[in-house]
């Protein structure tokens, strides 16, 4: 890791003000757990790295009686495995790390904003992973882990976050404090496919912070995630799903968002899968049927064709799960 | 006096009990200083260059940048400018600062240029291996192959194959090195050859052999990676010299750890088998490759355990790659071997449609010399799995399988020598009753301590407690390196003799006090007393002080009078799954294993090593796998994130069962952490067949694979 | 399931034939020093006069096991690096550095946290527990002697992350289920294969602990 100078401001104003202008020339470090192995790997190499952990006003967690939640961005990632049963697709995600250690330090904030686990970015190739003459390594590399939705751009990692795909089912708002004050973006639109190596994979200008995420009332809502891990020890899912239903009196879906994870360079809306449970009872049938559309339009890379099974299966199961 | 022969059953105080290991205690407190661990006054961090490339000439190198660093002490070229690189991360660069952030930022202050070679580093589709990179095949052949394939009932043909993987030693390979005047070296280095490692190291720097002195408390694991004093340890201490000769601590980074410092070479055949209607196997063909990097490695043995197939044709080809070198990987060629032979013969007999188990029985004299242990050891495998109750013929799902998780069961038996090695032991008894056991051995983590402790405990008639143990140094007697099991063999009969000899001398000094002769004399629980005759007897500490001031040293030695320990065991394994068909998934519901190591000195950690082998087993055939990248020829998992190991709650439940007693135990203690890891991949592998009712041809099993075959299976209708 | 086991009172004690007294370049302080580290530059952010330590070298002060320690590092050290390079607390174990395998987990505030991705100045003010702690006047906590009986450790080097681990757990779930093992366990690894040990030390420590918690005011 680079030498680097580093401050622990108390308000999320400082911290912006600490923050530089364009990406690569500060970092913001909160958790760590994907800051430190990024530093140790020479992929960032700031100058400045300004831990958030100070600001103790972004740690919060609050649960009003509506069934909404207000989750600071600096709350722990065990913290929200604690939430109550509104909010099961999170705390599922949450609990899919197994790993108490990444719990206790990561944060939630730090979860959406972690960089991909793309094997050759973590090798130095950069986030697009191309060799010194420009050519692209994925599609005839090894891509068995690699993206297979949204991948007909030049990105073809996966998007890493755990919790994502449940924020964006439950329709979560993310806040973000920067030097013009603060802005809110649906969660959905919080992440983005980068075009070139030097552009990030969400929304956030260099010197802004996400400080909170505000998930609306969760009253009614059936949620659940399920992830397709190959160990019970920590692992990063081979694909996952999450899922939020609401039904009406005759237990027929009345509304439903399912979002992939780990399937392409953002967290995947699969709307028209969501749309085919509408006014439909929940069965084998109907969550297999939803699965199979979820991946209607997936385009396989050389090796990693398994995965549209396992994304449609994560999409079956976990709308099995929330409904159970 | 007293014999050598190991005591008899019934009459053994410790040998063969279930005994707490020695250095539990330092390690479960953190307090056991692994060589990782020493820091020395004044100590240096060392780091070397590593080539990003596969394959590459070294064109020109610049390390003055990096000499020119405050805090650096000394840059040493170890491979410049000519040196044709042959895999990534291999060294070129050494140098130490005074601490690691400033080593760290001199590395990244040197500049090499590369000319860029072709490189392979991958060789499962051999079609796609150049025929540059083929090294001569060796072939062999017995009986008449053509013709009992032509005249045989039932021929199954497949494809079988094992991906390299790596030790991931915990401790990872390096060491602390200084030298303390300027003709004498101090290493503290992570070993599995204390007595001998600095040999290599002596060779290198001009020194004679006794000017090196080698020190190492614990280890943090080795598999067979870490006998060599390596490039990095003679590097090193050079530049320690370069540094006026201050302490150098250098130890490889995870990801050169995995990517370098030892694998285990890839096994891949094509293998042809064939059968008479009722099971009798007839022959056996196989033409197999694999590669263990850029050297020669030998032959699988194929077929393995099936030794008297009485048709055998076999060939191999050892194919050159562009990767860090194999090392011994915990029984060198036997997993895949076993991976392969027993995955072909389990399809034989899915296509006979009979019960493996049964298959096996009726073939069992064809295993040669220990077909009566396998006999036994299978019968009682399948009952510590419930064979009878839980297997059904492949692909039918064993009980309790749903429409989307399928149960299957499979096994597979195992061989392995494990002959003792040298050993030379010092027994010491003095005067005040204290008794010391001195060797230069080491324990890795297999209870060796605690072995030499309940030797010389059951040969002197005393308590554990009464015997200190020192270990891990080379100006103790020399005893050989841990490798091929050979330890407990070499360790226990030296102790086991240098004991007896150290307590017959005894004898001789007491007799006469006690108005007897030696031979009329025996050591039991805390005493010497004339045999069978408590009431004439000396306590262990009044016996002592008659030594006077002198105490009594016995060199005991390994070759010696009379034979102790031998070698050849035989075990069975068998392993309970469950498949996820949706996802290709595999769990381990229950895998046992019955193994054979003739008379066992401790139960517990006996068990431990066999349970240890078959959880390493689990998560070789599961999840282990080095990616290499054909484009870059970079190994993409060289971190602990992709490079997967199994944890606590992968394993599922496990039972091991030790056999012993009669037929066992009269051939004295035979090695134990190489045998039982032998079986898991094919037992695993046969498991999954059987539940899923199609071969997955390659290990690890992977829901890629695991899926692509069923989507076969399900193309052939 | 060990009590017909035989036990040895006197272990091995390491025997390095080597001085480390001379070692320790990080010193005890009383600890009414105040737990920050001295800066030598303020940058002026929103209004504040906010510390701005490094990139060089930078005196930190850490609470390890009770006792202030003071070390000079710079900001990119981290407290794993601290804890065994300038502090010789060499329990926990340095092996893939990235967050992944828990051979260097320690209890910070309480909880388990990987110490390699913890930065050192940044762990200063947070109570620091190394498996170094647990050992009291020459007794073994339950949970090491669990280990131990259990012969839960092979080689031993993921031992302490182990322990560390297993004691983090039992202090929160004295009886945990097995979703509960499964979330607090899952964050360490062995390459030696000691998990039948460590599932039959779980087991005999969560009964021990709760002997111990009963005795004592709740925990």
């Amino acid at each position: 890791m680079h030498k680097f100078e580093y401050a622990s401001p108390t308000t999320k104003e400082q911290a912006v003000a600490l923050l530089g202008k364009s990406w690569g020339e500060t970092e913001a470090l909160a958790g760590g757990t994907d800051l430190l192995s990024l530093l140790k790997d020479y992929l960032v190499t700031p100058k400045r790295v300004v831990n958030l952990k100070g600001i103790k006003e972004l740690s919060s967690v609050l649960t009003p009686r509506d069934g909404s939640a207000r989750i600071g961005a600096l709350a722990s990632i065990e913290a929200v495995r604690d939430l109550g049963r509104g909010f099961a697709a999170l705390s599922q995600a949450a609990a899919g790390i197994t790993s108490p250690q990444i719990r206790n330090m990561g944060t939630v904030g730090g979860d959406l904003c972690q960089r991909p686990r793309c094997w050759y970015f973590r090798s130095g190739f950069g986030l697009l992973a191309k060799d010194e003459s420009g050519n692209a390594l994925v599609p005839n590399g090894d891509n068995r882990y690699h993206a297979i939705l949204g991948n007909d751009g030049e990105a073809k990692f996966v998007n890493p976050s755990s919790l994502a795909p449940a924020f964006i089912a439950l329709n979560a708002k993310i806040k973000i404090f920067g030097p013009a004050g603060e802005r809110e973006v649906e969660a959905a639109k919080f992440f983005v496919t980068p075009k070139s190596a030097s552009e990030r994979e969400y929304a956030l200008q260099p010197n802004e912070i996400v400080t909170m995420i505000h998930v609306p009332s969760t009253l009614g809502v059936r949620s659940a995630t399920y992830e397709v891990r190959q160990r019970e020890v920590l692992d990063w899912p081979l694909a996952a799903a999450s899922v939020a239903l609401t039904l009406d009196a005759s237990k027929k879906v009345k509304t439903a968002r399912i979002v992939l994870g780990h399937v392409a360079p953002v967290p995947w809306v699969a709307e028209e899968a969501a749309q085919s449970l509408i006014g439909k009872t929940i069965s084998e049938d109907a969550a297999a049927e939803a699965g199979r559309l979820a991946v209607a339009n997936a385009h396989a890379l050389s090796r990693n064709a398994y995965k549209i099974q396992l994304a449609s299966v994560a999409v079956k199961r976990a709308i099995l799960q929330a409904v159970s | 006096m007293a014999e050598y022969k190991w005591p008899e059953e019934g009459k053994r105080q410790h040998l063969g009990k279930r005994i707490s290991r020695l250095d539990g205690p330092v390690k479960v407190s953190g307090k056991a200083k692994y060589s990782y661990d020493i820091n020395r006054p004044g100590m240096l961090f060392g780091k070397i260059l590593r080539s990003p490339h596969a394959h590459a000439k070294v064109v020109s190198i610049d390390i003055s940048a990096a000499e020119k660093m405050p805090g650096v002490k000394a840059v040493k070229i170890i491979n410049g400018p000519g040196f044709e690189i042959q895999w990534a991360g291999q060294e070129l660069v050494a140098l130490a600062a005074v601490d690691e952030p400033t080593a760290e930022d001199a590395l990244r202050a040197i500049k090499v240029q590369y000319e860029k070679l072709p490189h392979l580093v991958n060789e499962a589709d051999l079609s796609k291996v150049p025929a540059s990179n083929l090294r001569p095949a060796s072939t062999n052949a017995t009986g008449d192959v053509a013709k009992a394939f032509q005249e045989a009932d039932v021929v199954v043909e497949g494809f079988y194959g094992n991906d390299v993987i790596t030790h991931c030693c915990l401790e990872s390979h390096g060491l602390v090195t200084e030298w303390t005047d300027s003709n004498n070296v101090m290493i503290h280095p992570s070993t599995q050859s204390v007595s001998t490692v600095h040999n290599d190291l002596a060779r290198e720097l001009k020194l004679p052999a006794g000017n090196i002195h080698t020190h190492m408390d614990h280890i943090g694991g080795g598999f067979g990676s870490k006998f060599q004093i390596d490039l990095w340890g003679i590097e090193m201490t050079k530049v320690s010299q370069m540094a006026g000769g201050k302490p150098v601590k250098y130890f490889l980074d995870r990801d050169a750890e995995v990517m370098i410092a030892g694998s285990r070479p890839s096994a891949y055949a094509k293998v042809k088998v064939a059968a008479k209607k009722d099971g009798t196997i007839t022959a056996w063909e196989s033409d197999a490759w694999g590669s263990g990097g850029m050297g020669n490695i030998g032959s699988p043995p194929y077929p393995y355990v099936w030794t008297r197939i009485p048709n055998i044709k076999t060939k191999f080809q050892a194919v050159n790659t562009n990767v860090g070198p194999q090392r011994a990987w915990r029984a060198p060629n036997h997993p895949q071997a076993a991976l392969i032979t027993m995955g072909a013969l389990e399809d034989l007999a899915a296509e006979l449609k009979m019960d493996p188990l049964e298959f096996f029985l009726k073939n069992i004299e064809l295993t040669g010399v220990r077909a009566n242990t396998y006999r036994d050891e299978l019968l009682k495998a399948a009952e510590m799995i419930e064979w009878k109750k839980n297997w059904r013929q492949r692909g039918e799902g064993g009980p309790g399988s749903t429409k989307t998780v399928k149960r299957g069961l499979g096994l597979s038996i195992h061989t392995w020598g494990g002959q003792p090695h040298n050993s030379d032991c010092d027994v010491i008894i003095n005067p005040d009753g204290s008794v010391e056991v001195k060797m230069g051995t080491q324990d890795l983590g297999v209870g060796t301590r605690t072995a030499l402790a309940i030797v010389a405990a059951e040969s002197l008639g005393l308590p554990l407690n009464a015997i200190k143990v020192t270990i891990g140094d080379n100006r103790l007697p020399v005893s050989g390196a841990s490798g091929g099991s050979t330890t407990i063999g070499g360790i226990s009969s030296s102790t086991r003799r240098g004991s007896i000899d150290a307590l017959n001398t005894l004898f001789e000094k007491v007799a006469p006090a006690m108005n007897t002769t030696p031979d009329k004399l025996e050591a039991v629980g805390g005493k010497i007393q004339v045999i069978g005759d408590a009431t004439k007897s000396l306590t262990w500490k009044q016996a002592c002080a008659k030594l006077g001031t002198q105490p009594i040293t016995a060199r005991g030695k390994q070759p010696g009078k009379e034979q102790l320990a031998s070698a050849g065991v035989g075990g069975v394994q068998m392993a309970d799954v469950s498949v996820d068909i949706e996802t290709g998934i595999v769990k381990m519901n229950k895998f046992v294993a019955v193994q054979d190591c003739g008379l066992i000195i401790d139960l517990k950690t006996a068990e431990s090593q066999v349970f240890g082998a078959m959880i390493m087993g689990v998560t070789y055939s599961l999840y282990e796998e080095k990616v290499m990248d054909d484009q870059t020829g970079r190994m993409l998992n060289a971190n602990m994130e992709f490079y997967r190991l199994a944890g606590l709650r992968d394993i599922g439940e496990f039972q091991v069962h030790m056999m012993t007693g009669k037929g066992y135990d009269e051939r004295g203690p035979i090695g134990l952490g190489e045998p039982p890891t032998n079986s898991p991949g094919a037992a695993i592998a046969n498991a999954v067949a059987n539940a899923i009712g199609v071969r997955v041809s390659t290990l690890p099993l992977t829901p890629d694979r695991v899926l692509a075959a069923l989507a076969k299976k399900g193309g052939k209708g | 399931m060990s009590s017909s086991d035989e036990r040895h009172d006197n272990p091995q004690a390491d025997q390095a034939g080597v001085s480390r007294r001379n070692f320790l370049k990080g010193t005890s302080v009383a600890l009414t020093v105040p737990l920050i580290a001295q800066s030598e530059k303020v940058v002026k952010a929103a209004g504040a006069d906010v510390p701005v330590y490094g990139p060089d070298k930078v005196n930190i002060t850490l609470t390890v096991n009770g006792a202030a320690k003071t070390a000079s590092v710079e900001p990119r050290v981290t407290l794993l690096d601290t804890l065994r390079n300038e502090l010789d607390t060499t329990g926990a174990k340095r092996v893939c550095d990235r967050a992944t395998c828990g051979a260097c987990t320690v209890l910070m505030d309480g909880k388990p946290v990987y110490s390699c991705t913890v930065l050192a100045i940044e762990a200063q003010g947070h109570k620091i527990e190394t498996v170094e702690s647990l050992e009291q006047n020459g007794k073994l906590h339950p949970v090491q002697q669990a280990f131990w009986d259990n012969d839960a450790q092979q080689c031993g080097f993921c031992t302490p992350g182990f322990v560390m681990a297993c004691k983090a757990l039992l202090d929160e779930h004295p009886t945990p289920t097995d979703e509960q093992i499964k979330l607090g366990l899952g964050g360490n690894l062995c390459r030696c294969g000691t998990y039948h040990g460590i599932k039959g030390a779980v087991a005999q420590a969560s009964a021990g602990m709760k002997k111990l918690k009963g005795g004592k005011r709740n925990g």
